[in-house]
């Protein structure tokens, strides 16, 4: 008992400090003095802050979009046809989930550098590093994370409600349609969620695929934070925390209203477990099932 | 059961379920799947394998004196630099500290899955969910929050401080980073744990108590061996990312901290000597592969 609280207290201790401190009108970072709105006014004045957001935005929606539509086939792919290369297939896309970070970012530098080279010296483009490259690395990373989640509640589903559509003679995309996507819209939103989360996450990848003329929030207050801490650098990550948090909050709304249980408390636990474990997807299954 | 793979299509044109009109149907299902998986299939072959087979070709590449490199002339320079004294130093710490870290998790996760495991649903669900919104909150930001609370004039010293323990500083120690990286992954081994304990008929546990085994005979004999899965899965997950840590120590590390991860970002980023970049991150990655391969083998059957 004391020690569960010991360890919520050592999960939330550090944030409720950070948030404090973020309104502390004083230029060291831990001494308070007073309260104070100013670091959240340079926040929102600093423009190189400003169009860091934009590319984490813009890079966060593009790689998830893409890896929601090209996971979600290689779910149903997977979990409703056999099919020559599928072992191949299953095992490359386990890939990206276990790969360490900085392997992968190696990978992408290495792999941009050598194919801008290329398009150069075969037709003269001269393309550079930047919001294209980034949301490249993102989708690389983000279709296996999303085919995991949809793979997990397709595996959930018995498949009898497909055959009787096509039984009785709706197409194959009506039984799409109107039979499967309706009862994976759940693991569809958690996939989708599970990617904006760690295209927002996402550092070293990020930084290995990134040019001079794009960097996204993550990667520009590393760099702010590796050259000091400052109460600006505080304000922007209670910022960055409050957006993760809503995300959270809007995915439990939105199962509330899609959800034909009506407990969003159960269903983000049982997801608590499927997203922390894209290993162990078979104990998963169960847990998303009951 | 049947899956929609296996049902027979066709049907509708009056053909018999014959072995010829069994190997169509299951020719058509091949087909549908190869046509669904295809984008996926060949995003990930361009932009993921074709990558991995880079960094491969990289790491038996030369550097050359210009800072660039020679592809021509393969050798296995680039992997006999993993024998020398200050790489050594860099991989044998990195192991130890994630081992370190895993152990630490583990001890601390344990009690508290069983606790959670233990509770009224509601309570778990409740207890579940605040385990979580760390484990979505932004990774970076978590360490820079140890940064704000270890650092020079951080709440952490001052406590210190006025408990009379002096002034301890913390920030840009191994310690430090182990704090780091515990903080960081232990959702990855609450959550695992969790699953497999759940899991586990408590009456067993009586059971054990009743013929007189004491606490920690029922642990050793029976909670552990059952909850096996969940310990080896939680420990793999806290295990790898925390050896390729790269955030981690930049934050909290200092100089005398350098693990693989940054040594690998170093190679690339400032002592521009690819070669021994690639085989680093290539000897990471082997060893993430050996640590899953382990996992399936020994407890991800039995799941």
């Amino acid at each position: 008992m004391a020690h569960s609280w010991l360890v919520y207290l050592f999960f939330f201790a550090p944030i409720l400090v950070l948030i404090v401190f973020s309104f502390s009108d004083d230029n060291n970072v831990g001494r308070w003095g007073g309260f104070t709105l100013e670091w959240y006014q340079d926040f929102v004045e600093n423009s190189q802050l400003q169009s860091a957001v934009w590319v984490s935005i813009r890079v966060a929606v593009a790689s998830t979009v893409i890896s929601v539509v090209l996971g979600t086939l290689a779910a149903l792919a997977l979990e409703r046809f056999k099919f020559r290369g599928r072992k191949v297939f299953d095992a490359l896309l386990y890939l990206p989930i276990i790969i360490p970070d900085v392997t992968m970012a190696v990978m992408m530098l290495l792999f941009f550098s050598e194919f801008f080279d290329l398009l150069e010296a075969w037709f003269g483009l001269d393309w550079q590093k930047g919001l294209g490259s980034i949301a490249i690395s993102h989708i690389a990373f983000n279709i296996s994370f999303v085919s995991v989640v949809v793979r997990a509640r397709l595996a959930g589903m018995s498949g009898v409600l497909e055959e009787a559509a096509l039984d009785l003679y709706a197409s194959r995309w009506k039984t799409f349609r109107y039979v499967t996507f309706p009862q994976i819209v759940p693991g569809v939103a958690g996939g989708a969620l599970l990617a904006l989360t760690l295209s927002l996450d996402d550092v070293v990848i990020t930084q290995f695929s990134s040019g001079p003329g794009a960097t996204t929030l993550p990667v520009f207050v590393f760099g702010l934070i590796r050259r000091g801490v400052t109460p600006l650098i505080n304000a922007t990550s209670v910022l960055m925390l409050v957006a993760s948090v809503f995300l959270v909050a809007l995915s439990l709304a939105f199962q509330q209203f899609s959800g034909r249980s009506g407990r969003p408390l159960r269903r983000a636990a049982r997801q608590a477990t499927a997203f922390a474990a894209p290993m162990t997807t078979t104990q998963t299954k169960e847990g998303i099932n009951q | 059961m049947t899956t929609v793979a296996d049902r027979p299509t066709g049907l509708e044109e009056g053909v018999l379920a014959t072995p010829e009109f069994e190997k169509a149907a299951a020719r058509a299902a091949s087909r549908r799947g190869l046509l669904l998986s295809l984008p996926a299939y060949a995003y990930l072959a361009v932009f993921f394998a074709v990558p991995l087979g880079i960094v491969l070709i990289y790491s038996f590449a030369t550097r050359n004196r210009f800072g660039g490199t020679d592809l021509s002339g393969w050798n296995l320079d680039a992997y006999r630099k993993l024998g020398e004294p200050i790489v050594r130093d860099i991989l044998f710490r990195s192991l130890w500290l994630a081992a370190l870290t895993t152990l630490i998790c583990l001890v601390v996760a344990y009690p508290f899955a069983y606790f959670i495991a233990t509770r009224p649903p509601v309570v778990r669900n409740l207890m579940l969910v605040f385990v979580m919104i760390p484990f979505w909150t932004n990774f970076l930001v978590r360490n820079y929050a140890w940064r704000v609370l270890l650092g020079n004039d951080g709440l952490f010293t001052n406590i210190s401080e006025a408990l009379g323990l002096g002034e301890r500083e913390l920030l840009f120690t191994t310690s430090a980073v182990v704090i780091g990286l515990v903080y960081g992954f232990l959702p990855f081994m609450v959550l695992p744990l969790y699953a497999s304990i759940e899991r586990i008929d408590l009456s067993l546990i009586e059971a054990s108590r009743d013929l007189y085994a004491s606490g920690t005979q029922t642990f050793r004999r029976v909670l552990l061996p059952l909850s096996m899965p969940g310990v080896i899965a939680g420990s793999i997950l806290v295990f790898v990312p925390s050896l390729g840590a790269y955030v981690t120590p930049e934050i909290l590390g200092g100089a005398k901290t350098t693990l693989l991860g940054s040594y690998i970002v170093t190679q690339f980023l400032t002592a521009r000597n690819w070669p021994v970049g690639a085989s680093l991150s290539f000897v990471l990655m082997a060893v993430m592969l050996v640590a899953t391969l382990v996992y399936f083998r020994t407890g991800g059957k039995n799941l």
